[in-house]
């Protein structure tokens, strides 16, 4: 689950983290109040969606020319003409893909004199199972491009989960950012402030880029991206509060209620599947047969009838869906569960475009005979192989 | 042969009283008697559990130390849901159980750290969490993949995923090749077995002529492995091994369903993949429906 830039800081700032003094505005009206609860002379201006790249990025609706997704204010009347302009608009980067986000939320901060400009993250190092930091002092530019460029620039450091960040392993990063004076005392507290947001809090990604060094020495957290584990999110009630249910797809959101792993992709063949490996397998074949799968969709181990109805249903929600293939392998599922929620499903909504079924393993023989009886214009496919080809031959003729 | 579990082994069943693990262990039961021996519940200990099914009764006892004190067990199988999950592990480890399979889905990762960092300490091995178990065909059923598709025979499987783990072993039937032992090791980030540990054994059980490995985006684990057979041929140590990847077409920084299946910061895609295992020797299958056949033909050399 991901939250907003300013939400993060929130979040971070309860832990003892410095960030700048900042409010989150929903419009412009409410612009000019919230840049004067700041010292100025310099706001920023940064738009709030759950994506990288904004101060590159380019609005939609807006001349080519225009500034990006976060923007300097030198006046009131300038941070009020920014909100103005940005609000409501769509904006296009890097990560959001062509489609954009329409920015709903602004933030209004305390502008900063910057130094130096570094690169903070921490995330789960799956080859130690460990959080680890990864530092580096090129900050604030994608830190996919140093990786690229100049790998030996950046410096991961995995921390022992019964120590935590200990005094070695904050010196250690204080090496690596090249950090001395103030700053380096800052990072000294810093580095396991951060360290114990992410695991007291089940972060799955705390990103700060930049972690900026400023004029007076001091450092300060500019960005924050921080993205949390879902399956932690049980005990953080608190968390699922800052979700923005607008960042995310309407049949994801449904999917999330029923308990399915969906993602919503962009071609015409909707596929429901058991068991993630085999759901992205079956994505895999589709593609091999010329077409493009429309999502990815696992029912999992244990679905009910009611479960595969819903799943059902969100698949054929989606316009772009011309066909439809389900591929079960049973083991823990149950063929003949999966062939009843098909059934009825089909009855609920109907069925407009051509829909394969591929069934085997437990209770095989049942769940075809309850397609087979159901009077549905199913086609049956042996393999996975041949219900591929038929699902691709259905859609594209 | 086989590798990990046989006819001998003793198991035990944390979360044997709920609806999965009651179901998993009648199944575990019809499998050629697989040695169920004992389940644990920490408030119904002294209770006994009955089989719907059969006239089959297991001792329930309220902690694993007991239960592995009683029975000898060597392997614990976990169906707990995953908030108590994590917790349930560790007490196996505290109870040196040789080999815990934990098939629960959805244990939290900062969990699994802790698990892990008990684990780099213990004897103990971990399979799983988020797995499909074990199967060593006509003798022994640890977890929840179906036993009427395998068959006795030569092929080692090993998988990241469940379901393609079934593609594989059901395919290796119907070529009449059969398996020596079936291992599905996860779709978390943070596991205990990986696929280096799995063809390890495979390489060094006679009985096992080929392999099948089956990965998905996400992390480094194919990658090591291919730079393990790689060492290990050098050595004359290499067996005929069949591979697929699952995510070809899976859009970057989006997780697919299995926790560990997210390609980010460029890394985990499947060409990378793909060429590592390549580069080791494997045949890469570019269909999941093909595995069988792939393998055939790298058994022709």
């Amino acid at each position: 689950m991901n939250i907003h830039e300013y939400q993060a800081k929130a979040v971070l700032k309860d832990f003892g983290a410095p960030v700048a003094d900042g409010v989150a505005i929903f419009s412009a009206d409410e612009a000019e109040a919230a840049a004067k609860q700041l010292p100025g002379p310099l706001w920023v201006v940064k738009t709030q969606i759950h994506a990288g790249g904004r101060g590159k990025g380019k609005f939609k609706e807006l001349p080519a020319d225009a500034k990006g997704g976060v923007r300097l204010a030198f006046s009131l009347d300038e941070v009020t003409a920014h909100a103005k302009d940005m609000l409501g608009n769509t904006l296009v980067t890097k990560q959001t893909g062509e489609a954009g986000k329409v920015v709903n939320r602004l933030y209004i901060e305390d502008g900063a004199d910057i130094e130096r400009e570094l690169y903070l993250s921490i995330l789960v190092d799956r080859t130690v199972g460990r959080p680890a930091f990864v530092v580096s002092t090129e900050g604030g530019m994608d830190i996919e491009a140093v990786a690229e460029e100049t790998p030996e620039k950046i410096i991961t450091l995995p921390i022992d989960p019964e120590t935590g960040v200990t005094e070695a392993d904050a010196a250690r990063l204080c090496d690596a950012l090249a950090l001395d004076g103030a700053a380096r005392q800052d990072g000294m507290t810093l580095f396991p402030i951060l360290h114990k947001a992410f695991v007291e809090k089940d972060m799955s990604l705390l990103e700060v880029n930049p972690l900026i060094v400023m004029k007076d020495g001091r450092l300060r957290v500019l960005d924050a991206k921080v993205s949390f584990d879902g399956n932690a999110m049980f005990r953080h009630p608190d968390i699922m509060e800052l979700r923005d249910i607008t960042e995310e797809d309407a049949k994801e959101i449904e999917a999330s209620k029923h308990d399915l792993a969906y993602v919503a992709l962009d071609g015409d063949i909707g596929c429901m599947v058991n068991g993630a490996g085999l759901a992205m397998a079956t994505m895999d074949i589709i593609k091999l047969y010329g077409a493009e799968p429309a999502n990815f969709l696992d029912v999992g181990g244990g679905a009910s009838k009611e479960k595969v109805t819903a799943a059902f249903k969100i698949i054929t929600s989606d316009p772009n869906v011309k066909g439809i293939l389900v591929n079960i392998f049973g083991g823990i599922m149950r063929c003949d569960v999966i062939a009843e929620g098909v059934v009825a499903a089909v009855k609920e909504v109907g069925l407009q475009v051509p829909l394969v079924v591929r069934l085997e393993g437990t209770n095989v023989e049942l769940g075809k005979k309850i397609i087979n009886e159901s009077g549905l214009n199913v086609i049956a496919a042996d393999d996975l192989d041949d219900a591929a080809q038929k699902i691709v031959k259905a859609v594209k003729g | 042969m086989s590798i990990l579990v046989n006819k001998d082994t003793k198991i035990i069943v944390q979360g044997l009283t709920g609806k999965t693990g009651t179901f998993h262990t009648e199944q575990a039961l019809e499998y050629y008697g697989t040695k169920m021996v004992a389940g644990v519940h920490p408030k119904k200990g002294g209770e006994t559990w009955g089989s719907v099914e059969s006239a089959a009764q297991l001792p329930i006892f309220a902690s694993v130390g007991e239960a592995r004190e009683a029975t000898g067990a060597d392997a614990s199988v976990i169906y707990v849901p995953p908030a108590g999950a994590g917790a349930a592990i560790i007490e196996a480890i505290d109870a040196e159980v040789p080999f815990i399979v934990c098939i629960t889905e959805g244990i939290p990762v900062a969990d699994m750290v802790k698990v892990k960092a008990k684990l780099d300490k213990s004897g103990s091995r971990l399979l799983g969490p988020n797995c499909p178990g074990i199967l060593t065909p006509e003798e022994c059923k640890i977890g929840i993949m179906p036993g009427s598709i395998f068959k006795k025979g030569s092929v080692g499987v090993v998988s990241r995923s469940g379901t393609l783990t079934y593609e594989a072993v059901f395919q290796t039937t119907n070529a009449g090749l059969g398996q020596t032992t079936a291992v599905g090791i996860g779709g978390d980030p943070v596991k205990g077995t990986e696929f280096i540990d799995v063809l390890e054994m495979f390489l060094a059980d006679d009985e096992t002529e080929s392999i099948i490995m089956i990965g998905e985006i996400g992390g480094s684990a194919e990658e090591d492995a291919a730079q393990f057979l790689i060492d290990e041929a050098k050595k004359g140590r290499k067996k005929p091994t069949a591979g697929f990847i699952a995510g070809r077409t899976a859009p970057p920084g989006r997780t697919m369903g299995h926790a560990g299946a997210v390609i980010s910061g460029g890394k985990g895609g499947a060409e990378d993949k793909t060429a590592a295992m390549e580069a080791a020797g494997i045949r890469v299958s570019p269909s999941p429906a093909k595995l069988g056949e792939t393998l055939l033909e790298a058994l022709k050399g």
